[in-house]
């Protein structure tokens, strides 16, 4: 606490008034009083790396907003729940936090799959879910419905960010390499797409899908390297990134070729990496030491008052999911599901990296990602040259997006 | 790595899970040691060594508090015992070293790289390639030409008879735990320069060890070697082929390998055990106390629900969906006597094929329903044909290929089965969408699904299906044709599998390809063993403790796994014939011999 704990309080304050000021008057009526109750579901015990991060900052959010008076007087309280990577384990976990503990709305999810299953949970019971995390196209576009709403940068749009910027290099063939499921999948039929659109003489010479987390690294450099392409387009993350930085280092993958990669500029994936970092590819990320907006300033500075350590992108991925159900439930009148949905449609709330608005139109946050090119600092990677890309400007034309989308 | 393991495995006989988790603990030891260590080559080799050692030191105390209890349970069980140790240790991986992935230095002196034939090759990799033919040839010159070593082979074809000669059983089964140990260690902590340290080694690499061994031939050193290369080989070129084999290339070659010469690359057909007098416990009827017990649960489960919130009544119908699932996969385990790693493929593809006649077929949920057991059966009487050729841990491995290549099918077919995002939207129809009236549908069909299986086991069917079991000779030469028997056997379990899954998938409203994954075998396996493999009742108890607990845990407690891994280990060491096999031996003891 201290004044910046004031400051953050006046910005919040004068946002909620701002969004309140038509209908200050608090709804009456039965349950209206105690706390207001958020279900937050997610894979912690099969993804603690990220979302160790991000449970702390969701606990300092719940108790920032408390601490700044709660919702019209009533605080939030969280109860968090663990699915262990299962989808089915999520939907169970859905219903005892809906039936039994009466949670006001949903929230959470990592992994895509477990994001969808609690998506569709929330349509066939008519529930308010925030989708944190779960990047998939499909839990907005393919696979949308009236209940969910997603926060993070999508594939699409974290892809559109890369495509921007390869299609400047003076590269024509390609390679990719991604893990094989949905989410590299999708990731790698976008960069192509857009790629060719953008630049229509880029020409990919191969492809590689190694299982996730179990990439035999040796044989999918060599692979790639056989294809001898003049750039790489990288979907890999964690423990596969390690594997494959540290064998395409060694034989020199990486050399004379040029590197476009996907989430790796992001603290968690760069970080163990340590002094072995590649320099000089391009990626989205969170240069969280160098970001020095008030916003973000602010928020790095509680992070580490109240933890002891630096925030890294699952961080701002909690603390802002928390930050929107705040300012959505500031504008609502009541605490129940189709008024909730209601304000979160064009929800426009003060996030970490600046203004989001959560989309009327397919419920996709306008929550952006920062394009860089990786360099080595003090022994450890980190991002250089970077620019924030928001959201907004990487989602495709809105006809086009009602075409993805299950309209009705 | 492998080679650590079929020592172990051929010597011992116990499948272990836990080996892989003596993998990981490898790995971070070696971590920790060489990054405290002072650098340069001591510290570094000094490291890889010493966490060798305490994995070995770790793999000692393993054995003698856990393993050395339970040598006399049933083979199974101790995979049990082992599988609770994989659950703490991970937890206790996460609470020393913490989630992020840790990345250890290179060797030094082996930082760089060679040209070989214009391709750059590290040489690191070059030394692991001397490593694993010169630790081979020592393991080699050790059982060969060592007195421990022949003793050790002597074990492995005859243990009683090794016993008979005054050898201490016990000691030489703790040095070769020991020394299997150290080699996982090693594999482990050698690994540090190539790859990251992470939570999820343990289980990456068990299955793809278990395959090697199993593809080389159980206990045979050279066919694990051999295995190795041939799998690296074939990854390495059939990746450039086909770049989106990698999920199942591996199960594949064990497939095709298991099928062609069913012990493996460099098996021998395992020698018959001694005599016949093995022959499991009769399976008489219930005795009256057990009836009444089970019909005042019946009653409960009927009568209570009505007052319950929908939360529990999820939780009963999921539980349900269990025993129907760990009563089909009992009937294959107990009175069938084969051991199946891959059982969760059937509860899966009767998911598939009620959310799959859902959304393209557009049939109601009974319909679907129907589809469950039709699809789950017709692929159970195909793998089965294969699997019931086979014995022992061959059989099981060759339905966890058949599993392997079942999942990953569904989880690559993206345009028929929504690959690993699953098929959303499979909602029962209004009729039983509350959750009380699915409840009773669930309870219904499961119970009568267990009950038929019950049925099963005392009919004449069952008696042939026991009679192949204990004597496979003597039940032929009375005119039972085994093969068939199992064969029967075998599609039945994968028929009722197929009714859970299909009442799972209208549960969840959603199907995913994890309900094929070897997880879900693993929980199959878990709940049987847990409440005995021996008794009748025991799949139901199990299921209920098992599915019961994980919930539990799984809501109120951060390190459930800790909890849950210790709470198995407790009860392998003090109800070695699992929790409905407990029962019985107290009511047995106080009622005489029933």
């Amino acid at each position: 606490m201290g004044e910046w704990s004031v400051a953050r309080r006046l910005l919040l304050g004068g946002a909620a008034t701002a969004l309140m000021a038509p209908r200050v008057a608090r709804t009456q009526g039965a349950g209206q009083s105690g706390p207001i109750r958020i279900g937050e579901i997610n894979s912690y015990s099969s993804q603690p790396a990220f979302l160790q991060p991000y449970r702390n900052a969701w606990t300092l959010a719940v108790e920032q907003v408390n601490a700044a008076g709660g919702i019209h007087g009533r605080p939030l309280e969280t109860l968090h729940r663990d699915d262990a990577g299962k989808p089915e384990d999520a939907v169970r976990l859905a219903g005892e936090l809906v039936n039994a503990e009466r949670v006001a709305l949903l929230a959470g999810g990592f992994l895509s799959n477990v994001g969808l299953a609690l998506a569709d949970f929330a349509n066939q019971n008519k529930r308010l879910f925030v989708a944190s995390e779960p990047l998939t196209d499909a839990i907005v576009w393919g696979r949308g419905n009236a209940y969910t709403f997603r926060l993070r940068a999508s594939t699409y749009m974290q892809c559109a960010m890369l495509v921007e910027e390869a299609a400047k290099l003076p590269v024509k063939r390609w390679a990719t390499v991604a893990p094989n499921y949905e989410y590299g999948q999708s990731a790698v039929r976008w960069f192509k797409e857009l790629l060719t659109r953008a630049k229509p003489d880029v020409s990919f010479v191969a492809e590689q899908f190694p299982a996730l987390g179990r990439i035999d690294a040796g044989a999918t450099v060599q692979a790639l390297a056989a294809a001898n392409p003049e750039a790489i387009f990288n979907v890999t993350f964690a423990a596969d990134l390690t594997n494959f930085v540290r064998q395409g280092a060694t034989r020199g993958l990486f050399e004379r070729r040029r590197v476009v990669s996907l989430l790796t500029g992001e603290p968690e994936y760069l970080d163990p990496l340590q002094d072995e970092a590649p320099e000089g590819w391009i990626v989205t990320g969170y240069p969280w030491e160098q970001i020095n907006t008030p916003e973000h300033s602010a928020f790095r500075e509680a992070y580490r008052r109240r933890f002891n350590d630096y925030p890294r992108l699952g961080s701002v991925v909690g603390y802002d999911t928390v930050m929107a159900i705040a300012a959505m439930l500031k504008k609502t009148r009541a605490v129940e599901t189709e008024p909730m949905v209601a304000a979160m449609k064009g929800l426009q709330f003060p996030s970490v990296f600046g203004p989001v608005e959560f989309r009327a139109l397919d419920h996709q946050s306008t929550m952006g990602a920062y394009v860089g090119r990786t360099v080595l600092r003090n022994g450890r990677g980190t991002m250089a040259d970077w620019r924030y890309a928001d959201g907004k400007n990487y989602l495709p034309p809105d006809d086009v997006v009602r075409t993805l989308r299950p309209q009705g | 790595m492998a080679s650590g393991l079929t020592v172990i495995f051929g010597v011992s006989r116990i499948v272990n899970f836990a080996h892989g988790s003596l993998y990981m603990l490898g790995a971070y030891l070696a971590w920790t040691l060489v990054t405290s260590l002072p650098r340069g080559h001591l510290g570094f080799w000094g490291g890889v060594l010493g966490a060798a050692l305490a994995v070995g030191v770790i793999g000692l105390v393993v054995e003698m508090l856990l393993l050395r209890r339970i040598y006399r349970a049933p083979e199974l069980f101790q995979l049990l015992a082992t599988f609770g140790v994989v659950l703490v240790v991970q937890d206790l991986a996460l609470l020393t070293w913490g989630a992020q992935d840790l990345l250890g230095p290179r060797a030094p002196g082996l930082r760089g790289s060679v040209e070989i034939l214009g391709l750059r090759f590290p040489l690191y990799e070059l030394f692991l390639i001397v490593v694993g033919p010169v630790v081979l040839g020592l393991l080699l010159l050790l059982f060969h030409r060592t007195r421990w070593g022949t003793l050790v082979r002597a074990a492995t074809q005859d243990r009683e008879m090794v016993g008979a000669l005054g050898v201490n059983q016990r000691m030489l089964f703790t040095s070769v735990f020991f020394l299997g140990s150290v080699l996982a260690g090693l594999g482990g902590a050698l690994q540090l320069p190539r790859e990251s340290v992470n939570l999820h080694m343990d289980l990456a690499i068990i299955t793809e060890a278990f395959v090697v061994v199993v593809v080389g031939g159980l206990g045979s050193l050279s066919g694990a070697a051999l295995a190795a290369l041939l799998i690296g080989e074939l990854h390495a070129f059939g990746i450039l082929v086909f770049p989106k084999i990698t999920l199942v290339l591996v199960f594949l070659v064990m497939a095709v390998v298991l099928v062609v010469r069913p012990h493996g690359l460099r098996g021998k057909p395992q020698p018959a055990a001694h005599g016949v007098a093995a022959a499991e416990p009769m399976i008489g009827a219930a005795p009256p106390a057990l009836k009444l017990a089970g019909a005042v649960a019946l009653l409960l489960a009927v009568a209570l629900p009505p007052f319950l919130g929908d939360y529990a009544l999820t939780v009963l119908t999921e539980i349900a969906i269990c025993i129907l699932f760990a009563a089909s996969l009992h009937l294959i385990m107990g009175p069938g006597g084969m051991a199946s790693f891959g059982h969760a493929a059937y509860f899966g593809l009767g998911a598939y094929g009620a959310a799959l006649a859902a959304t393209w077929l557009g049939v109601p949920m009974l319909g679907g329903l129907a589809m469950a057991p039709v699809l789950a059966g017709i692929f159970g009487v195909v793998f089965g044909w294969f699997c019931v050729r086979l014995s022992g841990v061959y059989s099981a491995m060759l339905t966890l290929a058949f599993a392997q290549i079942a999942w990953s099918v569904a989880f690559q077919w993206v345009e028929l089965t929504g690959g690993d995002n699953g098929i959303l939207g499979v909602w029962p129809d209004g009729w039983a969408a509350p959750k009380l009236a699915y409840y009773y549908l669930a309870l219904a069909l499961c119970l009568g699904g267990t009950l038929l299986l019950r049925r099963v086991v005392h009919a004449p069917f069952g008696y042939a299906l026991r009679a192949q079991r204990d004597s496979a000779l003597r039940a032929e030469a009375i005119g039972i044709d085994a093969f068939r028997i199992r064969w029967w056997g075998f599609t039945l379990a994968a028929i009722a599998a197929g009714v859970a899954g299909g009442l799972f998938a209208y549960g969840k409203g959603s199907v995913f390809p994890t309900y094929l994954a070897i997880p879900r075998s693993v929980d199959a396996l878990l709940m049987v063993l847990l409440g005995g493999v021996q008794t009748l009742s025991g799949p139901i108890v199990g299921a209920i403790a098992y599915a019961g607990l994980q919930e539990r845990l799984m809501r109120l407690l951060e390190y459930w796994r800790l909890v849950l891994g210790a709470v198995i280990i407790l009860l392998v060491l003090f109800f070695p014939q699992g929790l409905a096999g407990a029962a019985r031996f107290f009511w047995e003891r106080r009622h005489g011999d029933a």
